[in-house]
């Protein structure tokens, strides 16, 4: 029991203190899905920093955004725009792809 | 074919595991399979309405309508389960003393089924949609038909074949350890959960705090393409480059079921 409430509070505590307020406003970043494919499919963001990616559908389906290495999935239906806050990234390559059309769909992010 | 079974097996399987988890949790329960019967079909027809209205979910809330839904379904699964967990704590141990000696289920008792049968609820809903947006756009696409289903019902039979695979497993399990197992399962997919909620908020931007990546074991054991990987995922939670606030989260929810379990048992 102790070790659980002790547990319990150090993380609230730890949460708490985390929590104090910091206002930075992302750079955004347009991403297009036309045809199955994304343009750009390879750009660069400032490492360190929240991104906003705005990933604007034109396809007359649905597609689903997904990075395993940037742990992000967002389906975004036929012909609307959907925003998705990465980040802060380390320096590196993050791949990403279309879930819904694997082959054509696919893209990379470098962070630095 | 075998790409589009491979989707749906995928969805299926987070939901058939919470299913398994909650059918074997639930054994002592003669009425179990109306209560579990009825969350899958309220689950399938909500993922239907959330596929046919995705547009509308993806706009709402300035754009962040879909983090938002799903963290509030994950959050909602994660809430009913800890009540059952808490509750097989109140009245475990009478139930699997009863178990044992007359071999046979027992009544229900004042157990609130119906938060098991949202949790299944949720879980088919929340997998149920993908699935049903995936395949909508592949005969969006003019795939055809014959392929689609064949790929769909592929997906859907190895999936329930896993998820029959480990009700088999669970119930191998003795019966004095059984409800222990079961809780300490349902207690770490629910804090898997928890953490997964929060990679929707850090998504939708409502993450203000600890949202670097603390570890990445994503080179060794990544969470996807590796069946070792997505089986601990879907177990445990496990991420393999989580924020810290998802661990958070993980914690939280582990302590705090925890500490209500003995809360409970104390006062009885």
């Amino acid at each position: 029991m102790r070790i659980t409430k002790l547990l319990f509070y150090s993380l609230v505590l730890f949460a708490g203190y985390h929590t104090i307020a910091y206002a930075e406003t992302p750079s955004e970043f347009i991403l297009m899905i036309k045809n199955h494919q994304f343009s750009p499919n390879t750009f660069t963001v400032p490492a360190n920093k929240k991104i906003k990616l705005i990933v604007n559908n034109q396809d007359d389906t649905a597609e689903e955004f997904e990075s395993y290495s940037l742990n992000r999935e967002k389906v975004i239906p036929a012909k609307t725009q959907a925003k998705i806050f990465i980040g802060p990234l380390k320096p590196g390559k993050y791949d990403f792809f279309g879930e819904f059309h694997k082959d054509t769909a696919t893209g990379k992010i470098t962070a630095q | 074919m075998l790409g589009s079974a491979l989707i749906v097996f995928r969805e299926v399987l987070e939901a058939a595991l919470v299913i398994t988890l909650v059918l074997a949790a639930t054994r002592h329960v003669a009425t179990r399979s109306r209560w579990i019967a009825a969350g899958i079909m309220a689950g399938v027809f909500g993922a239907l309405l959330v596929a046919f209205s995705a547009e509308t979910i993806a706009n709402a809330l300035d754009g962040i309508g879909q983090e938002i839904m799903n963290a509030c379904v994950l959050f909602t699964a994660v809430v009913m389960l800890i009540w059952h967990n808490v509750w097989m704590a109140q009245h475990g141990r009478e139930l699997s003393q009863r178990l044992k000696q007359v071999g046979k289920q027992v009544e229900a008792g004042h157990e609130p089924l119906y938060t098991l049968t949202i949790a299944v609820g949720l879980a088919v809903l929340r997998e149920g949609s993908e699935v049903v947006l995936f395949l909508h756009g592949i005969a969006a696409s003019g795939a055809s038909i014959y392929s689609l289903w064949a790929g769909g019902f592929l997906g859907l039979t190895l999936g329930v074949f896993v998820g029959v695979l480990l009700y088999i497993g669970l119930l191998r399990i003795p019966v004095q350890h059984f409800f222990k197992v079961t809780a300490w399962m349902i207690l770490l997919l629910a804090a898997g959960m928890s953490a997964n909620a929060v990679g929707f908020l850090d998504q939708a931007g409502l993450v203000t705090h600890l949202t670097s990546v603390i570890w990445d074991t994503s080179s060794w054991l990544p969470e996807h393409n590796n069946l070792f990987g997505e089986m601990l995922h879907v177990f445990i939670g496990y991420q393999a480059s989580p924020i810290g606030m998802q661990l958070v989260a993980y914690m939280i929810t582990i302590s705090m079921t925890l500490a209500l379990t003995r809360w409970v048992t104390k006062k009885t």
